[in-house]
């Protein structure tokens, strides 16, 4: 065994209301290693990360400092203890400068007054200690993102260089700069200092890890030496393959599939967007379902953005029913037919305040415009009608939305578009955390609609659940849409997460 | 990227130069336009008639620079003057206890306003406003009418000119450039004025830092109503009277020499210079319209009112491409 | 009727939004008996009615109107700080137009004069309305321009005189009687209605609301949000005009100074009071057009009992915060957990967090 951990978690638990987030989890930090902490969307890795730099009290379990018991009260002791954090979203001041960002709250003064000449003079030294040549007296909204995050990385070691949590710091670098990352990281390593590195990158956790934690579901899945564990393991471990029993629920046999004839609805060739997804060429038919599966943060949802418009694309073409078409905003898209159901239903779907009516008739209300109302008979019938159809509890249309549970919220989001007759469905997690019951009704959902002809395509982290209804799967990958398989009936499981692990065409 | 640094340096000083730009341009075409509008004293006047609004600009700059707006400024300068003249006048109170009550109270109350906006997350705006119709309410609670004041102390700070050569200034001045600097130092050299402004570039990057984001919003709403205090206690020697009708709209003046000063609405840039050449140019109006003769004085606020669309649309474009 | 279908019933109503203003409104007027026993009389004299109520809904109606556009503005978010300064000018060009005219007494010119100021109206409020929705300047800080500015202009067009109009077309907006009542209270009654079909037998209602609650979401389900914005500040705007056709026909007078002074304060204590939330929304205009007459009885109020007018501003001020306080989600948040703390002696946990990640 090596020399005694800096860091030590010991059955840490923390519940939400509804929710263990984490159950027991064991965690060791060694001083002079690059630890990954890998995890699916909800293994718990955030929440673990907030637990230790005391954005959340633990509700049990043992943190110890080299040794020493601690309980971490706040973000200013766990900074006071040795912990900090790089978040992926640089939490810096951007209209202060370099010197002062790596220096605010612990100022050097002389007569109670902040002494600027010594402040410079110091932040210069420490820039240059990981060869990052900036002047230091520019604000930092004056250099690029990456440099922003080696100002926060050399604030957090300058603070306190015991333990070092990146938390995705390479999601909007460039290769060059996740490369400067990394330099810095190893010298910060070889000094002795404790990294703990959370990225959805595989091959970068390959490239730049000692060793690496699992968690899945908030529990330890188990602790390994990266050369030991192949990227393959890694994603099964990741994944996990309990969800056999989920098979039972789609009537057990996979749906017939249909020939892939005729005119593709949309054609996307070369899409791209700078940051989110590099090219990616799709075409999608009238009743087809198109799977994307890949791990979170792989560019599904970035993907299927530029398709309706949400963001913008910078580079290659789309075509709608044959006709290439720019989609400037989501209206445009809906105006040709597509529908899109975003995963974050509170934040980018419902509006909780209105009623279950009101979020029901809202798309098409706007397609509409506000001079051409629908009536209220017809906003009753379109509600009363879905609420029956997709099941939606409580059956009241005059409900408010914010009071329904994740599953009828989710329902609610899909009558939203169903009422609009769309041609294309996009629909991205429709059936994370909600019971299983309304999970299986959804998926029947979405094999009926593709039946009566409409297109799908749909995004989910559930292999499973993907193969299950989709026609194709294509798989993403880094941002990057590395293959798409025929789900031909001898596609299986094991196939895609080879696949999202290797990054092959195979 | 050395190149782009300095751009980007030099866009954040874009309304802090068309300001000073502004101030000497008008100065110049003053001077050749009007006869005796070229001299030190037309300076000087510029601070002795515009010392009380100078002090709440200062409080004023402190709570925008953190993201924030007070709009509760002009009543309590009148709720300064009011207790002033009462305290002093009507219960014979000396001036020297009366003075440092008065500015314990604006302190005391400005700190609640930052504490209610803090801790229970309600727009400044609305808690200002709050406190804006309690000062003034609280006036006319007093009196109704105006009190004057003929305390011997006060007349005598309203006329002592301070010679300076052939010219003078008056205490009321002085006092508010020495707070201009006294604010500078704790703006530039002081960890809580390094929050402040990190307060205003990212309040949720300043909590994740470990600074003590509490103590510093309610301690610029607390420095505000100080100034605000101040500035009423200064209004007092020049108006040698309390009223719960002096200073309306005192805090649209304190706001737009702020905004024309260079210091950002949103928080988190700006400096004490700019909001000391904003008050000048205010002043700098009024100059100029009463030397004009023809104008009359509403051209001030017109004046104003497009000067301030001009910076807060600059800003806007400012900001805009920063991102 | 059973005890259970009299609770519920009870329940229903004190749940319903307009319950706590309307009763509010309420106290505040049986209050008043108290201290004029023939508050609540109302007598026809000389073809028309007098009494106490009929000077609060008199009064009130300027008020009424400029809360109404600031509903829907604070509806989408926002904020109209301009409203004031906008009722000065709308005055200030009518009676100009009307004291300038050959003929003052002659509908022709009270309705060019009524046009002037309202398409003026319209030119301000689309300027609002650009800066707000098309630049992206924060409703605050755009309409605080015209604040600022607007007060000059509206002195600038009475030269700084209070400009006074004899002319009895005019006179009938704010000042004159039909059908018995106070025109003021008819048109405003008009407005109000006008502006309930507005939102809520068109669409406008709803995706005002959706834009206010979640502009994110709203963006994502085709809604353009931005002409809807620019639309409510044009409609706040004329709203506002009207009310300062009101406030100067009633005396006869333009005054540029005075007009409309600290209304966009009362307007929005009026929304606020109606249970429209400062942070967008749902709105309420029965709510607001309550709010605007509580504040109005409370203005009487105090006039009667012999307080000082003035004071007034101290009992708003309360009524601002605790109206505020009550819906800050961080005030009740602790109100919460102040409450779970005396049940149980455990030390609490912070607030459950917001974006909490749900297992899959």
């Amino acid at each position: 065994m090596r020399q005694q951990p800096v860091l030590e978690v010991r059955g840490i638990r923390k519940e939400f209301p509804g929710v263990v987030a984490l159950d027991g989890v064991d965690f060791r930090l060694y001083p002079g290693e690059v630890h990954a902490l890998m995890g699916e969307n909800g293994a718990g890795k955030s929440t673990l990360i907030k637990v230790l730099t005391g954005v959340y009290q633990s509700d049990g379990g043992e943190v110890e400092l080299a040794g020493e018991p601690v309980r971490i009260a706040g973000p200013l002791q766990a900074q006071q203890a040795g912990i900090s954090t790089v978040y992926q979203e640089v939490n810096l001041c951007p209209n202060l400068s370099v010197a002062e960002n790596v220096f605010i709250g612990r100022e050097p003064r002389r007569f109670g007054l902040i002494d600027w000449a010594a402040m410079r003079r110091r932040a210069t030294e420490l820039v240059r200690g990981i060869d990052l040549d900036i002047d230091v007296s520019a604000p930092l909204n004056s250099y690029s993102i990456a440099v922003q995050q080696l100002v926060a990385i050399v604030r957090a070691v300058d603070v306190s260089a015991k333990v070092l949590i990146l938390d995705e710091p390479t999601s909007s670098l460039d290769r060059d700069e996740v490369r400067q990352l990394f330099t810095v990281m190893r010298r910060l390593r070889d000094q002795g200092v404790a990294i703990l590195f959370v990225s959805h990158f595989l091959d970068q956790v390959y490239e730049i890890c000692d060793r690496m934690t699992v968690l899945r579901n908030g529990r330890l899945e188990g602790e390994y030496l990266t050369s030991e564990l192949d990227q393959v393991a890694l994603v099964s471990r990741m994944i996990g393959a309990e969800l056999a029993g989920l098979d039972q629920l789609g009537g057990g046999k996979r749906r017939e599939r249909t020939a892939r004839t005729g005119k593709a609805f949309l054609q996307a060739d070369r899409l791209t967007r700078r940051g989110a997804v590099e090219p990616y060429d799709l075409d999608i038919r009238p009743g087809e379902v198109i799977g994307l599966a890949g791990l979170l943060g792989s560019g599904r949802t970035e993907a299927a953005r530029l398709l309706f418009g949400a963001d913008q694309s910078d580079g290659g073409t789309l075509r709608i029913e044959g006709a290439v078409t720019t989609l400037r905003s989501p209206r445009d898209a809906i105006a040709r037919g597509i529908a899109f159901c975003s995963e974050n239903r509170k934040t980018e779907g419902l509006v909780g305040e209105l009623t279950v009516r009101e979020n029901i008739v809202l798309a098409l209300q706007a397609a509409r415009g506000w001079t051409r109302p629908l009536s209220r008979t017809a906003q009753d019938a379109y509600a009363l009608k879905w609420i029956r159809a997709l099941d939606i509890r409580p059956g009241n249309p005059e409900a408010l939305v914010r009071n329904l549970s994740g599953g009828n919220q989710q329902k609610v989001l899909l009558a939203r578009w169903l009422i609009t007759d769309p041609k294309l469905l996009i629909l991205d997690e429709p059936t994370r955390g909600i019971d299983i019951g309304a999970k299986a009704e959804i998926q029947k959902l979405v094999a009926n609609l593709a039946e009566d002809g409409m297109a799908v395509l749909f995004i989910s982290a559930e292999l499973e659940e993907v193969l299950r209804l989709s026609h194709r799967v294509g798989v993403l990958r880094d941002h990057r849409m590395v293959a798409q398989l025929d789900n031909d009936g001898e596609l299986t499981p094991e196939r895609v997460m080879a696949t999202i692990a290797s990054g092959a065409h195979q | 990227m050395n190149a782009h640094a300095l751009l980007t340096r030099l866009r954040g000083q874009i309304p802090l130069l068309v300001t000073a730009v502004l101030l000497v341009s008008m100065f110049s075409v003053g001077s050749v336009q009007y006869e005796g509008f070229f001299s030190g004293q037309v300076v000087l006047n510029l601070l002795i008639d515009n010392a009380f609004l100078l002090v709440v600009a200062v409080g004023m700059t402190f709570v925008v620079l953190t993201g924030g707006i007070d709009l509760s400024v002009g009543a309590v300068v009148a709720l300064s003057t009011m207790v002033s003249a009462w305290l002093v006048e009507q219960h014979g109170w000396p001036p020297l206890l009366v003075i440092p009550l008065v500015l314990l109270m604006g302190t005391a109350g400005g700190w609640l306003m930052g504490w209610i906006i803090h801790v229970f997350e309600i727009q400044p705006f609305i808690v200002t406003l709050a406190g804006m119709f309690l000062a003034r309410g609280l006036c006319y609670t007093i009196s109704v009418e105006s009190i004057s004041i003929t305390d011997p102390q006060y007349t005598a700070m309203a006329q002592t000119r301070i010679p300076l050569g052939d010219l003078f200034v008056s205490p009321s001045a002085l006092i508010a450039l020495l707070l201009v600097a006294a604010g500078f130092v704790v703006l530039h050299y002081t960890r809580f004025g390094r929050n402040v402004y990190a307060l205003g570039g990212s309040e949720q990057s300043a909590l994740l830092m470990g600074l003590p984001v509490q103590r510093t919003k309610t301690g610029v709403y607390a420095i505000s109503g100080f100034c605000s205090a101040l500035g009423g206690v200064l209004l007092t020697f020049y108006m040698l009277s309390g009223y719960g009708l002096h200073a309306v709209g005192l805090e649209l003046d304190a706001i737009a020499a702020v905004v024309i000063g260079g210091t950002l609405l949103t928080g988190g840039s700006g400096y004490l210079l700019g909001t000391l050449l904003g008050v000048l140019v205010l002043g700098l109006i009024q100059t100029v319209i009463s030397f004009q003769g023809t104008l009359s004085s509403w051209w001030t606020r017109i004046v104003i009112g497009a000067l301030l669309f001009v910076f807060i649309v600059l800003q806007r474009l400012i900001t805009a491409r920063r991102r | 009727m059973s005890t259970a279908t009299t609770a519920s019933t009870v329940k229903a109503v004190t749940r319903s939004r307009l319950f706590w203003p309307a009763a509010v409104l309420a106290v505040l007027l049986v209050a008043n008996l108290a201290f004029t026993p023939d508050f609540f009389a109302v007598r026809l004299q000389g073809g028309h009615l007098y009494g106490s109520l009929i000077d609060i809904l008199h009064f009130g109606a300027p008020l009424i109107l400029v809360s109404l556009g600031m509903t829907l503005v604070i509806a989408t978010g926002g904020i109209d700080l301009s409203v004031g300064s906008t009722v000065a000018i709308s005055g200030a060009l009518a009676c100009l137009h009307i004291s300038e005219s050959t003929d003052p007494g002659s509908l022709a010119t009270v309705l060019t004069a009524v046009g002037i100021a309202l398409g003026t109206a319209l030119v301000l409020g689309v300027v609002n309305g650009l800066l707000v929705a098309r630049v992206g300047v924060q409703p605050i800080i755009a309409t605080l321009i015209l604040m600022v500015a607007g007060r000059g202009v509206a002195q600038l067009i009475t030269d700084g005189q209070i400009i006074t109009v004899t002319s009895d077309p005019y006179k009938m907006i704010g000042g004159g009687y039909w059908l018995t009542m106070p025109f003021a209270i008819l048109l405003s009654a008009l407005v109000v209605l006008a502006t309930v079909l507005l939102t809520r037998s068109t669409a406008l209602g709803l995706l005002l609301e959706s834009v206010g609650g979640n502009p994110v979401a709203s963006r994502l389900v085709g809604i353009r949000a931005m002409r809807l914005v620019a639309l409510v500040y044009v409609f706040s705007a004329l709203c506002a005009a009207l009310a300062g056709l009101m406030v100067s026909s009633n005396v006869s007078a333009a005054d540029g100074n005075n007009a409309g002074l600290w209304i966009e304060l009362d307007a929005i204590l009026a929304v606020v009071l109606g249970g429209t939330s400062l942070n967008g929304g749902r709105f309420s205009i029965g709510g607001t057009v309550l709010g605007a007459l509580i504040i109005q009885t409370l203005s009487t109020t105090v006039y009667t009992i012999g307080i000082p007018p003035e004071t007034t501003l101290v009992f708003k001020a309360f009524v601002v915060i605790a109206v505020c306080l009550i819906q800050s989600p961080a005030f009740r948040a602790k109100l919460a957990a102040r409450a779970a703390r005396t049940r149980r002696t455990t030390r609490p946990h912070p607030a459950a967090p917001t974006n909490r990640e749900v297992g899959a």
